[in-house]
Parts: C-alpha cells; structure tokens; sequence
C-alpha cells in the first residue's frame, strides 16, 4: 500500500465518522416577503403606461405595459384592468403645451410648417433616448388631477405607471473568461484566463410609480437598474434581452403589491 | 473524616448534574429529530414549536437553535429567524453548516431592510 493510498483510506475513515457524528438533513424553504404597500383599499389595479425610451428597436412603453399586466393577472390577486395603453409622452408633451411650460416639452409651432414637418418635429420632440430627455416629461407623475380623472374613469384603481430606459451600451475591457483544455490523461481542466474583449448590450432601468386612482397622489416609487453584456460577434434580438432584464425585476415589482416568496434550501441538524 | 464526606458529596452532584446535562440533551434531542420529521412534512408550525421546546429544555444545543431559526424563516418571522441564528453561531462558531444557514438568510434579510429603507 503507498503512502497516498494510506492517506485516502484515512481522510475517508476520518469523513465517515464525522457524517456519522452529525446528522443533517437538506431541506427545501420558502421565504415568505411581506409586501412593501398596503392594497387592501383596491380591488383593482390599472396599469396605463410608461414613459419609455432609450432604443427604437424596442417600444418599452407597449412591452412594459404587456409584460405588468400579465404578471400581475397570475400573480396578484387584484383585478386587471384592460384599458388602452396611455401614451404618456404624447400626453405629457400636451399638458406642457396647456400649461405654457417652457422646459422644452413639444411646443410645436401652431401653423408655420407644413403637416408632415411638423409632425416630423413633434416625433423628434417626444423621442426619450436618455434621463435627461425623460425628465422633461417627469411632471405628469405628480399632476394629482390627470391621476384622479384617469382613476374616476376606471372605478378608482392602483394605478401602475412610470419610466422604462431601455438604452443600448458598448463596453470594452480586460474580462476573466474560461479556458477548456485537455491534460496529457485525456481529463477535461478549466483554466481562468484574462482576455481583452469588446462587448456590447443594454442598460434597463425602469421606475415604478404607483398611485392612489381615488386622490391621485403617488403611493410609492421604486426604481430599478439591470444591465447585460455579451460578445460583441454575438447577435442578441434587443426584444428578448428586454425580458431578459425585466425577468430579474418582476419579483421585486411584484413584492410592491404581494407577498413573494424565495425559494432556497437550508440544513437541518440533529 | 467531614473532608471524604464533602469530596464524595461533591463527586456525586457533578456526576448528578452530568447525568441531568445527558438527559436534558437525549430528551431535546427527541424533540429536534421528531420537529425535522414534520418539516419534512411541511408542517412548520409544529416543527417550530419542537424545536422551542427543545431549546427550553436545553438551551445549550446549537442544532435546535438552528432548526428553529429555519422554521421562524419559513414562517416569515425575521426578527426571531435572526436571533436563533445569532444564538446558534454564538453556541457553534465552527459550524460550517449553522454559518452557511445563516449567510442564506442574511443575504434575504438585508436586501429586504435595504428595499425598505429605501
């Protein structure tokens, strides 16, 4: 008997005395998390719609609105609302021009061009593509009368709104990557490696407002960031790294409303 | 002859008090091995309520302190959850599992007092 197999004929001596000393079991657990608002006043929960922006490739007001009321009609127990997607922007843009606001928010010049110029102009005016462009719309969250209408309209609901950026971004940098290789016994070894590599991908950063549709006022807010990155070489539709990101913050933007639960595992002892 | 009758007196309490730890361990222990039997069956209520006991009876036994945590986790009870850990880690510190328990649900805890902070 070698020196090593004396060893491992030991260690495994030694491992099966302490199993047998300390009994555990692995077992499955779900922590429950309260929910951060209280709905118990609603029966009814209206999602309107988003000031959504940052990439063409993606309508992040429609999506948004989709992928809310999906998961709140199986996972909540309030009632859905199906009502038309608001188009906020648009809206907002009209309440600046009402309101004579001068932060910049589509004022389109009442008769100077031609219709398809200004209409060119009044897209261009209402395009989002970073924070700054959203908060020229920010103002329509805290217009308490627009919310209370709305929510007259609909029985007096939870209204869900708020802004979704969904902005395309490069990155290029040293990464740590793994390397697959074979030794000379024909066995499978992974080997970290730093390797310079250009990636690119998209930043989601929404923020969700939710409002009392019987006074208008914002109950609570909460914003969010996710970001991927992938190959430069690889192809990704910006639709599906859309769900993607907005996968990771559905519980989250469901524990607004609803117990959630965690699923792990824990270790009993004896 | 009063310093033999005070060594033997003093021998039997420490073997009586030894007897009494053994008992106090054997019977919390029956309480723990019959609470892991209703968590397996998911009735936590009653797994808790086991392992309280089996705390009671014998505070010192770090396994309990762990499995009731466990159960007060399940339950959604965070602030007791926390001080059985803290007691059980206080109790074992070299308790890879106990700490590997406790880490899991630190990790929940605190991203649930930050979210709530906020």
């Amino acid at each position: 008997m070698t020196a090593r197999s004396a060893a491992t004929i030991a260690s495994l001596v030694v491992l099966c005395g302490s199993l047998a000393c300390t009994s555990f079991y692995e077992i499955p657990i779900e922590t429950p998390i309260q929910p951060k608002m209280d709905v118990s006043g609603f029966s009814r929960v209206l999602v309107a719609g988003f000031l959504g922006g940052g990439t063409d490739d993606v309508d992040a007001n429609l999506e948004t609105v989709r992928l809310l009321r999906s998961q709140l009609r199986s996972k909540s127990s309030l009632r859905v609302v199906e009502a038309e997607v608001l188009p906020l922007a648009e809206l907002a843009a009209k309440q600046g021009q009402a309101s004579g606001d001068s932060n910049g928010v589509a004022a389109s010049p009442g008769g100077a061009a031609d219709g398809q110029q200004s209409t060119a102009q009044a897209s261009t005016e209402l395009r989002i593509q970073n924070e700054k462009d959203l908060e020229r719309f920010q103002s329509i969250f805290a217009d308490v009368a627009f919310w209370k209408k709305l929510g007259e309209e609909y029985q007096n609901p939870l209204i869900v709104t708020g802004t979704v950026l969904f902005t395309p971004h490069r990155d290029a940098g040293m990464v740590m990557q793994e390397r697959e290789w074979y030794d000379q016994f024909g066995r499978r070894r992974v080997t970290p490696v730093r390797t310079y590599m250009e990636r690119k991908g998209f930043i989601l950063t929404p923020k969700f407002i939710f409002i009392d549709g019987r006074t208008g006022a914002t109950l609570y807010s909460e914003q969010f960031r996710e970001e991927v990155l992938y190959n430069a070489q690889q192809n990704t539709p910006a639709l599906s790294t859309y769900f993607e990101l907005m996968d990771k913050l559905i519980p989250s933007f469901l524990n607004a409303l609803s117990t959630q639960k965690i699923r792990g595992t824990r270790v009993l002892l004896k | 002859m009063i310093f033999r009758a005070i060594v033997v007196s003093a021998a039997l309490l420490v073997s009586a008090s030894a007897a009494y730890a053994r008992d106090a361990r054997s019977e919390a222990k029956s309480q723990v091995e019959f609470g892991i039997r209703m968590a397996q069956n998911q009735l936590w209520k009653e797994a808790a309520y086991r392992w309280q006991k089996a705390v009671d009876i014998d505070p010192t036994y770090a396994a309990a302190w762990n499995n009731l945590a466990i159960a007060y986790e399940q339950q959604g009870d965070f602030e007791n959850a926390a001080k059985a850990y803290e007691k059980a880690v206080e109790l074992e510190p070299d308790n890879l599992m106990i700490r590997q328990n406790y880490d899991l649900f630190k990790e929940i805890n605190d991203r649930t007092k930050r979210r709530n902070d906020r």
